[in-house]
């Protein structure tokens, strides 16, 4: 494995680690935060590892750990780190593009300079992998997204996207699993369910699971 | 059991949250003073970790249908059993019959200053844990009473107390409420912050407006974070940011140069720059700080942040070593 770019390190208020990679976000580079997220567990006076989109944030207990001893231990495994292999199961996620079902479909169509049917079918077209879930119970990030379909979220957030709405924010891809505030541009619904809190596993999404959207109807 | 008859604006049961569970996308939740809540489950008796009540601008009525005993903290909203004033940070004996109330936040004579309560009931609020709490997740509809914010009619059921007939019976006594100044003499909340990961992307005029301004937190603030209004807070070059992790106390800033300072219940992610982080003593104020009030935000460092944290460590274990003499249960 060749040497990735070690992280940039921030603290993110009294008790928390923010570990940023460069830019451009890679799968490779997100398996090596995998991997130093699943690492950090065993770290006396550590608490949560979570995952961003090419970023990593750590919570710790700073009467356990000071922040300068953290950082120091992080970027001494950084190059040690086997990427992690997520085994990445294959999800078909059916989508109802557009109309009431995706309000902004016309604004990223014209945004993007493509007709509403063109951005559905490079939409669909995509293969997916979640990097991470975030934001809400369930909600999954994805890399994949085709470039010319990066659309920037809208200025002001809604304060109720209706649940498993699909959208685009910036250049990620994802789905609402509830009703929600949020900012990204929505294209479709999906009639699956991605969060159920009294299920064993409950998020249907996984980091490293790969996504497929299916146009399940198109209204432009 | 308690018998909800009012539950005022916003009520739910709360208790220290789900941490643990980010990486799902769960965010923690909890009470959102859990100081309050903690010194609240002290005085009733009650392990740290039991289930209290959250409520919102006062205005509910509660009525007990066993004998129990109860601590109020926070805002007490000129909180009155049975007509008789009951004193925030105390501890007392209730009798099966007897009436909680809370006077709305518009009442004739209540503190304006407040914004939340806790009460604790010996026992807890004994709702079923989901996922390693019984916190309401209201954005997601699970934990607490049905996974919803508590109506008019809901019937709640307490766990087993801890405390013995005798202490159950005991007088009524208190605390001194913790005090670390909240408003300044303009009416202001001061809350430290940290710069955050994002500060060098705003302008130098947001970096200094961000210190100088009073903020007013609007009314369209909620458990999830406290939406302020003031100056607009301007970066040096747009574009979006990839998602990376927040955690309460995070001040974010989207474009509308308008900045939202997460709480308990917001997202566990955020694509917004984070120009800075209230610290984790501070918190408790943005949970009582009045809509429509004024904040003001200070620039501290982490060394201040770490001792104000162990200053309220410290209170708190006064309190552990105050009630154990006493004879009241410990409160693991």
């Amino acid at each position: 494995m060749s040497a990735t770019p070690l992280p940039r390190l921030h603290p993110l208020g009294d008790a928390a680690l923010v570990c940023d990679l460069p830019a451009p976000a890679t799968l490779a580079q997100q398996q090596r935060i995998w991997a130093l997220a699943a690492e950090v567990l065993a770290w006396p006076g550590v608490g949560e590892a979570l995952p961003g989109m090419n970023n990593l944030t750590l919570t710790f207990d700073p009467t356990a750990v000071a922040f300068e001893e953290l950082a120091a231990r992080v970027l001494q495994a950084w190059p040690g780190l086997a990427a992690h292999a997520a085994e990445g199961r294959r999800i078909e996620i059916p989508v109802a593009y557009g109309g009431e079902h995706g309000p902004d479909l016309a604004d990223v169509a014209a945004h993007t300079g493509l007709s509403a049917a063109e951005v559905v079918r490079r939409h669909s077209g995509g293969d997916y992998v979640v990097y991470l879930l975030g934001f809400l119970p369930g909600f999954a990030f994805m890399g994949g997204l085709a470039p010319e379909l990066a659309t920037p979220r809208r200025a002001e957030p809604r304060t109720a996207v209706p649940a498993r709405s699909v959208g685009i924010g910036g250049e990620q891809t994802g789905i609402y699993p509830l009703v929600s505030p949020g900012g990204w541009q929505l294209i479709g619904r999906t009639p699956l369910e991605l969060f159920d809190p009294s299920a064993e596993s409950p998020t249907l999404l996984r980091p490293g699971d790969r996504v497929r959207f299916v146009v399940e109807s198109l209204q432009t | 059991m308690i018998l909800v008859r009012k539950p005022g604006v916003h009520a739910s049961v709360q208790d220290l949250g789900r941490p643990g569970l980010r990486q799902l996308g769960i965010c923690p939740g909890g009470a959102l003073d859990m100081l309050a809540l903690t010194l609240a489950n002290r005085l009733a008796g009650n392990a740290d970790a039991a289930a209290g009540i959250e409520f919102t601008m006062g205005g509910c009525e509660l009525q007990f249908e066993t004998d129990t005993r109860i601590a109020l903290t926070g805002d007490d909203f000129g909180a009155t059993l049975d007509g008789v004033p009951l004193w925030p940070c105390w501890s007392v004996p209730v009798r099966a019959g007897q009436t909680l109330r809370l006077a709305g936040a518009n009442a004739p004579g209540t503190a304006k200053a407040g914004l939340r309560s806790w009460l604790a009931v010996a026992g807890g609020i004994d709702v079923a844990p989901v996922l390693g709490s019984r916190s309401t997740d209201l954005k997601a509809g699970f934990g607490g009473h049905e996974g919803r914010a508590l109506r008019k009619g809901d019937r709640l059921v307490l766990g087993a107390s801890r405390l013995g007939a005798d202490q159950n019976a005991r007088r009524p006594f208190g605390l001194r409420a913790p005090d670390w100044g909240t408003a300044e003499p303009d009416g202001a909340f001061a809350l430290r912050v940290l710069p955050g990961p994002e500060f060098d992307l705003f302008t130098p005029d947001a970096q200094a407006l961000l210190w100088s301004e009073r903020w007013r937190i609007t009314p369209q603030s909620n458990r999830m974070g406290s939406r302020l209004a003031g100056v607009e807070l301007q970066r040096k070059a747009g574009g979006d940011m990839l998602s990376s992790g927040v955690i309460p106390g995070t001040i974010q800033v989207p474009p509308s140069g308008q900045p939202i300072i997460l709480m308990g219940d917001a997202q566990t992610t955020g694509g917004y720059p984070r120009i800075g982080v209230v610290i984790r003593a501070d918190l408790w104020k943005l949970a009582q700080a009045p809509l429509g009030g004024r904040l003001r935000l200070v620039r501290t460092d982490l060394s201040h942040a770490l001792a104000a944290w162990a200053a309220q460590q410290r209170y708190l274990a006064q309190v552990a070593q105050g009630l154990a003499a006493a004879g009241w249960p410990g409160a693991a």
